[in-house]
């Protein structure tokens, strides 16, 4: 079973926001990268399945030089080679038209819920779209038997059981299972393990931004009595008129 | 040329996101001088209901085979083309989110996720949208001839001034699914957290999962849904599918009411896009309450029976 999982990179979750050149671009500066939590999930999910059914597991990424030592967290989880397309990436769609051709010949292929930078949560579809083949997103358990991959998704309101034969792309949610932590022989082995770096392809952008804000913040907090908390009820219905 | 909007259903009726994607089209449609059609999957006698809130015609195709992504979108796609799309609206939800990114490269179309503003024309085709899981917004201008957008729910004001207009069938057909759907479980009457008006939530100050039926009393008198905070769906006390915050969902209700969460910023990230927001905790340090509107300073277990039984009178 060969398992292609599409990996981002993104400010650790405790980052504080900013914006530089006249909120044109994220400010990166002081910032710790890591590996998108999500993303974390659909590789050990794809190690699991990989090491059950003698599969391999690669990674690739859409991303500059400075994303390696992130790359190398992955190998050092159990990935078993890398690929980094050369380019910084524009959006969801330069990065899936980035991927899509290499990505055949894989029977799954995983990406996360979405990048908890751009939070587009597209890839999976995308690439889907690309190669034609199904896509199934915000999956929250994947396994193999007899040939077919099953699923279960969340859905609006509920969840879905879904089979499909390979090759299918699928989106990791929470719940899909516990990110593995690299151990020292994996760091080790990391370190060698092959990392091939391809040039990007030339494709038609989709789109450009053009600016950044951050959230107004709010104006101060009107403090109530706990003694006297029904009145927050009475502020509810009768001055915000929200209930 | 048309906007087309995607209408989604919830068992027997349109869903309220849907419903403001088609007050969102409209809007857009006037400005882009072109008509706006609300394309359905489902055979409801509410169809013809869409015009109310703002399309110009209502399309049924004619296939409802279950709803797979990739036979959904396919046919959903030859619609668009069908009508002329020129814009395709569909709404954030996971079904709007399976669908929007095979539309688009069906259509060869730019496609934009999270928004929660109206098109800018001014200067070429320019949407804002939420990112880093909303601790910031950023300005995109879509740059291909068509354009798939999915909308935020909450995002935007129902208007119901229109009338009630045609609803015609069309014929779409394609490859069937390589998907086949098992088994789906709902929740019945439960309301889907993203698309909430008002949402309960709870965090580590609740002790247990055992004290959870006072933050359901609380949402049940309120008409609210049920949300927690990441180390309480971490720790198996609520499903992962309760969980807000920048690795659970971004909500945007009218009103938030957080207990016993002390906001952290991954938690607020998710959050903090709701109008009015109401802190429950006993620590008056505690970060949350410099982000909400309404704050109560004391111990949970005192504060909930007061709300509930002023809920009650």
């Amino acid at each position: 079973m060969k398992i292609l999982v599409c990996m981002s990179v993104v400010p650790d979750t405790t980052t504080k926001i900013t914006f530089t050149d006249q909120n044109t671009a994220f400010n990166a500066q002081g910032v710790q990268f890591i590996v998108n939590p999500y993303d974390e999930l659909a590789i050990t999910r794809g190690l699991e399945l990989a090491e059950a059914n003698n599969g391999t597991v690669t990674v690739v990424h859409v991303g500059l030089a400075d994303s390696e030592a992130s790359i190398r967290k992955a190998l050092s989880m159990g990935v078993h080679e890398a690929i980094r397309i050369d380019a910084s990436p524009i959006d969801a769609q330069f990065v899936a038209e980035q991927i899509a051709p290499i990505a055949s010949g894989y029977d799954l292929i995983l990406t996360g819920r979405e990048s908890i930078d751009y939070n587009g949560g597209a890839v999976c579809g995308l690439l889907g779209a690309l190669l034609n083949i199904p896509s199934i997103n915000v999956v929250t358990k994947i396994d193999f038997a007899g040939g077919v991959f099953s699923f279960e998704r969340d859905i609006d309101g509920g969840r879905e059981m879904l089979s499909c034969a390979g090759p299918v792309v699928a989106s990791a949610q929470k719940d899909l299972c516990e990110p593995r932590i690299p151990n020292m022989r994996g760091i080790m082995a990391a370190r060698t393990k092959p990392l091939q770096v391809l040039a990007a392809t030339d494709v038609q952008t989709a789109s450009k931004y053009i600016s950044y804000e951050n959230p107004v913040a709010k104006s101060g907090v009107k403090l109530i009595d706990a003694s006297n908390a029904e009145q927050l009820i009475h502020i509810l219905k009768n001055e915000v008129k929200v209930i | 040329m048309s906007v087309i909007v995607f209408a989604e259903i919830d068992g027997d009726h349109y869903k309220k996101s849907s419903l403001e994607a088609i007050g969102y089209g409209k809007k857009l449609a006037n400005n882009l001088n072109v008509s706006c059609i609300a394309v359905s999957f489902a055979n409801l006698s509410s169809s013809a209901e869409l015009g109310l809130y703002g399309a110009d015609k209502v399309v049924q195709l004619n296939n409802s085979a279950a709803f797979a992504s990739d036979q959904g979108a396919d046919l959903f796609s030859k619609a668009c083309s069908q009508l002329g799309a020129t814009v395709v609206i569909v709404s954030n939800t996971y079904t709007g989110k399976s669908l929007a990114p095979r539309v688009a490269i069906a259509l060869n179309a730019s496609l934009v996720t999270n928004v929660i503003s109206e098109v800018d024309l001014s200067n070429g085709f320019t949407v804002k949208r939420g990112v880093f899981s909303g601790k910031a917004f950023a300005y995109t201008t879509l740059t291909k001839d068509v354009k798939v957008i999915a909308l935020t729910p909450n995002s935007f004001d129902l208007s119901k001034d229109g009338a009630v207009v045609a609803v015609d069938s069309l014929e779409v057909s394609g490859d069937n699914s390589k998907i086949t759907i098992e088994r789906t479980e709902k929740a019945s009457g439960k309301i889907p957290l993203t698309e909430a008006e008002i949402v309960v939530s709870a965090g580590r100050g609740m002790k247990g999962p055992e004290n959870w039926n006072m933050i359901e009393e609380l949402a049940g008198l309120m008409g609210a849904a049920t949300a927690c905070s990441k180390p309480v769906s971490d720790m198996g006390w609520r499903p992962h599918s309760e969980h807000v915050g920048q690795t659970g969902i971004t909500i945007k209700p009218n009103l938030y009411v957080a207990i016993g969460i002390s906001g952290a910023i991954q938690h607020l990230a998710g959050v903090s896009s709701s109008k009015t927001i109401v802190a429950i905790n006993k620590d008056p340090e505690a970060p949350f309450f410099k982000a909400a509107d309404y704050g109560i300073v004391g111990d949970a277990f005192e504060i909930l029976p007061k709300l509930i039984q002023a809920l009650k009178n």
